[in-house]
């Protein structure tokens, strides 16, 4: 890394230019589509969670007002020559019943699509969809995860003999050894809520068959270029007539990480029909038609011996898959398969998962993906062990950190970098944990009816969804490296492609910091291009906190191409050595000779007009890149929940937060905060107040945003943030991920500090969401 | 139908009206403004907030026909001859936004708020603006912007 490439805007907080349009309600989000003559498509969805579909009537709907046409499930099932795709078969074995857009003969969660319905106005088409007619054969369900398990459960699919998808294994050699020779034990079993990912746009799709045969697919979706590969080869079209936009998207949160039958139908019907079609999510609809995260049941042991040192961790993770197996639903556990050692050197390991579909919304990736769910259990049984052990909770994890590094850690993976120790230590720094300590033994001595308590939580977890090589290793079906075109135009700005697909994080503004960085151009000088397959023609889109870790390294690489094609043609004009020529704020000039001296958009014109390139040079001043990453990106820190808890009412409020993260280095340090910020409100959210949850039947309770609690602003703090680095030795700038952090860490704190508000009075457990009732039951039942 | 006249953005606008047109979809389907958002369908995320005869209300829970007569602002008719209004230079300055889709109803709120004299405190704003759920900031840079704006317009 030399000088001039980190400083100036990298590193500071540039405003965003993404703002002016979104500020002004000039956002480009699917519904603000209006294309004349478009069919607004409804689909007609299974009130059942199982059931037989004996029959679909759609005569009725098909002679109301406005309707253009009206198909189920048998009548569109040859539009599809693959069943909706899987990515991520987790072992050979691994169970996927086959599905389809619109369900044939079987509906198998609430919401299951079975019938579509296309009318001139969305308003005629939902009135024309009530006219459907379903005969419908309710089946037995399994609806409940621990139930779903176990042999004699009613299965989720008629043709599966029991609901277990997979079981997936990682072990190292001496694990029952270790539990065998330990002083000390623990085991505990934490339910992980299903959660709602709310993002506050809906889902919406509209394609466009255009003259000549090809199609545009506008979707709000996080995955444009993957979404394109998947609907060509689930419709069987040539995937170099399909183009798919995603326009401003209003959040994601891995939500938007999938190819939904919606994309598809949408598709299909527009190719069918010969007119735009539209396809609008509403919010209680989203609540049974977009994935589900969480849902797992997880049994979790450490052995350690008595002066606190952890020989070994077991965990057992059963995850709830929902009804059917999504883009990568069989591998969200798996994320964090590598992790349930978290930041400490554990050498014993043992992880198994077990898959299980139930009667429900599929599951898929949510925020963290995997990785909260690891983090929850590890940092909720330090606090076990430490109260077991009779250990203070922060000696007991400074004595298990991890201090050095690169670390291979006991699941198989290195983590590059961190600095766990700085960040507890600073995080003690702004917290003052003496005077909290003052007030709470004030508040205990004299009975108060409110409670404090703090809960700490020290994390690592693997983002960037990187490596290729091990990707492909774990069975997942693409790769994980991300490409980026960085072209000087003769005129003298920069175009920046990046194959990475923003939904509110800020590429825009954050790659041409680094854009302009590099290649020393001004800010204004730079376009950032994504989210349009017919411009930014190769990527794999952004989830898994993989942009900056991925895309930015590779704009990164391309940068540095750039400028070394450069380097030749002024080399060349000027008649030295390319070695003879520094480079810095966009001048090359020769060593020795400042005067003379070439700025690189005078070289962008010569590379254009191509009157004397060195021998063989292809005209234009662009490059490609494409990085993939050698490691997973390895992000850190500590955090700190100060919560409040009514023991009369059970009322447990956040109070306070301090979240000291160790990322690497920051590009743009306001966007980061506002990354950590949104994670941890989610984070937050898990442990206090959300949980979607279904009755025997497998009807959704919380099944739209009165009974989901999604906090306001009203129910949170502001939260105090706070870094420490240990730049990534692997990344071109240091950089690690940071969407993820906040709601990995989050969830372990708050709880960890309502257990240990209540802890003098017998509590050592309450499960999430610690609402009202669980808390006051958690109360009444140690007393 | 029914004939209605409704100033949008200073702009008097005749309209013919179903009886169940909601509001919201009059201004973005009839009137081609889009910036005013739909969310959810429970009146509950305050995504389609404009200001109707100055007072914030969620246009998702108003039928078109009802605010014959009335004068109403969206977020398109906010910015004054090409400047930001100061909470959206607000929301601006402190990253309030990210994917920015709650951002049309969250500032119309929060103007409200403000002219209203309810943006004192962060307490205040914190609870002035429980109506309006953000997904992506945690709320934490809404807050900051809406007491920046409140103490500029003060
Ligand atoms: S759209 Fe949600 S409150 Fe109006
Ligand atoms: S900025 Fe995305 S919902 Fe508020």
């Amino acid at each position: 890394m030399t000088a001039t490439e980190t400083t100036g805007f990298v590193g500071t907080p540039v405003l965003r230019r993404e703002d002016g349009p979104l500020l002004k309600g000039k956002g480009t989000f699917v519904d603000n589509i209006q294309l004349p003559g478009t069919a607004h498509a409804v689909v007609v969805r299974s009130p059942y969670a199982h059931a037989r579909i004996r029959s679909v009537d759609l005569t009725e709907a098909r002679a109301a007002e406005g309707v253009v046409a009206a198909f189920s499930g048998a009548d569109l099932r040859d539009d599809w020559k693959a069943p909706m795709p899987c990515a991520w078969p987790v072992t050979p074995e691994m169970k996927n019943p086959e599905h389809f857009p619109l369900a044939v003969s079987e509906a198998c969660y609430q919401g299951d699509g079975v019938a579509v319905v296309l009318a001139t106005t969305r308003a005629l088409a939902k009135d024309a969809a009530e006219l459907v007619v379903v005969d419908y054969e309710p089946l037995p369900v399994a609806v409940d995860l621990a139930e779903a398990v176990k042999d004699g459960s009613p299965t989720a699919h008629e043709s599966l003999e029991s609901n277990i998808s997979y079981v997936w294994k990682l072990e190292t050699d001496a694990v029952d050894a270790a539990f065998a020779a330990a002083d000390t034990t623990v085991k505990r079993r934490y339910v992980q809520p299903r959660l709602i990912p709310n993002a506050m746009e809906l889902r919406g799709v509209v394609a466009r068959p255009e003259p000549n045969g090809d199609v545009t697919l506008w979707s709000s979706t996080q995955i444009p270029h993957i979404l394109k590969a998947m609907s060509a080869a689930t419709l069987g079209m040539s995937e170099a007539k399909l183009r798919v936009i995603a326009p401003d998207v209003g959040g994601g949160f891995g939500s938007k990480a999938d190819v939904y039958a919606e994309d598809l139908l949408v598709l299909a019907l527009a190719r069918r029909l010969g007119r735009p079609v539209k396809w609008i999510e509403e919010r209680s609809e989203g609540y049974v038609a977009t994935i589900h995260g969480r849902d797992f049941i997880t049994e979790m042991e450490f052995a350690a011996t008595k002066d606190g040192t952890i020989t070994a961790v077991r965990a057992n993770v059963t995850a709830a898959m929902g009804a059917y197996l999504q883009l990568i639903t069989p591998g969200i556990p798996l994320l964090g398969a590598w992790l349930y050692a978290g930041p400490y050197k554990i050498p014993n390991y043992s992880f198994t998962c077990t898959g299980v579909f139930t009667n429900t919304t599929p599951t898929d990736a949510y925020r963290g993906a995997g990785r909260p769910e690891a983090t929850y259990v590890i940092e909720r049984t330090m606090d076990a062990l430490a109260a077991e052990l009779g250990m203070d909770r922060l000696e007991l994890r400074r004595k298990n950190f991890i201090t050095e590094f690169p670390a291979t850690i006991a699941s198989g993976l290195t983590i590059d970098s961190g600095d766990y120790v700085g960040a507890l230590d600073k995080l003690l720094e702004d917290f003052d944990l003496d005077a909290f300590h003052k007030e709470q033994a004030a508040r205990r001595a004299s009975g108060d009816v409110k409670q404090l308590g703090v809960g700490f939580s020290t994390y690592t977890e693997m983002c960037g969804i990187a490596p290729s090589r091990i990707l492909g290793a774990i069975g997942f079906g693409a790769g994980g490296w991300e490409s980026s075109t960085v072209r000087c135009l003769p005129t003298g700005s920069v175009q920046v492609v990046t194959g990475t697909s923003p939904h509110g994080q800020g590429h825009e503004t954050a790659w041409a910091q680094m854009a302009a960085d590099l290649l020393g151009y001004a800010m204004e000088e730079i376009e950032v291009v994504h989210g349009d397959t017919a411009m930014a023609p190769y990527g794999l889109d952004t989830y898994g906190s993989r942009s900056l870790p991925v895309g930015g390294a590779a704009l990164h690489l391309a940068g540095q191409r750039v400028i070394e094609k450069a380097r030749q043609i002024v080399a060349h004009t000027l008649e030295v050595s390319g070695d003879d020529l520094d480079f810095a704020g966009g001048l090359f000039s020769v060593k020795g000779s400042p005067d003379r001296a070439m700025h690189i958009k005078e070289v962008a014109w010569l590379a254009f007009a191509a009157h004397n390139l060195p021998e063989g040079m292809d005209p234009y001043l662009e490059a490609t890149a494409v990085y993939d990453a050698s490691n997973f990106s390895w992000p850190g820190g500590a955090h700190a929940a100060v919560v409040e808890v009514d023991t009369e009412t059970g009322d447990a409020r956040l109070v306070r937060y301090v979240a000291i993260d160790e990322i690497g280095t920051v590009v743009n340090p306001m966007i980061v905060d506002g990354q950590v910020h949104g994670g941890l409100a989610q984070g937050i959210a898990t442990a206090l107040y959300e949980e979607a949850s279904y009755d025997e039947d497998g009807n959704l309770q919380t099944a739209n945003l009165v009974t989901y609690l999604v906090p306001s602003a009203a129910e949170l703090p502001s939260f105090e943030l706070g870094r420490v680095s240990a730049p990534s030795p692997l990344h071109p700038l240091g950089a690690k991920g940071v969407g993820e952090t906040g709601t990995i860490a989050a969830a372990p704190a708050v709880i960890n500090a309502v257990v240990d508000a209540l802890s003098h009075l017998g509590v050592t457990d309450v499960q999430m969401p610690a609402t009202p009732e669980r808390v006051w039951r958690a109360i009444q039942e140690a007393k | 139908m029914r004939s209605v006249a409704i100033t949008v953005n200073g702009e008097r606008r005749e309209l013919q009206l179903e009886p169940r047109e909601l509001l919201v979809y009059v201004l973005r389907e009839r009137l081609a403004l889009t910036g005013t958002n739909v969310g959810c369908d429970t009146s509950s995320c305050g995504a389609c907030t404009v200001l109707l005869d100055g007072e914030s209300v969620k246009s998702c829970t108003v039928l078109g026909v009802q605010a014959d007569g009335c004068e109403i602002t969206t977020i398109e008719g906010l910015a004054m001859n090409g400047a930001l209004h100061p909470v959206q230079q607000a929301f601006h300055e402190q990253h309030a936004l990210q994917c920015g889709y709650c951002t049309p109803g969250m500032v119309m709120a929060a103007v409200s708020l403000i002219e209203s004299g309810e943006a004192g405190s962060e307490k205040a704003i914190r609870e002035g603006l429980e109506g309006n759920l953000c997904r992506c900031t945690g709320y934490h840079n809404i807050v900051k912007a809406v007491a920046a704006a409140a103490s500029v317009t003060a």
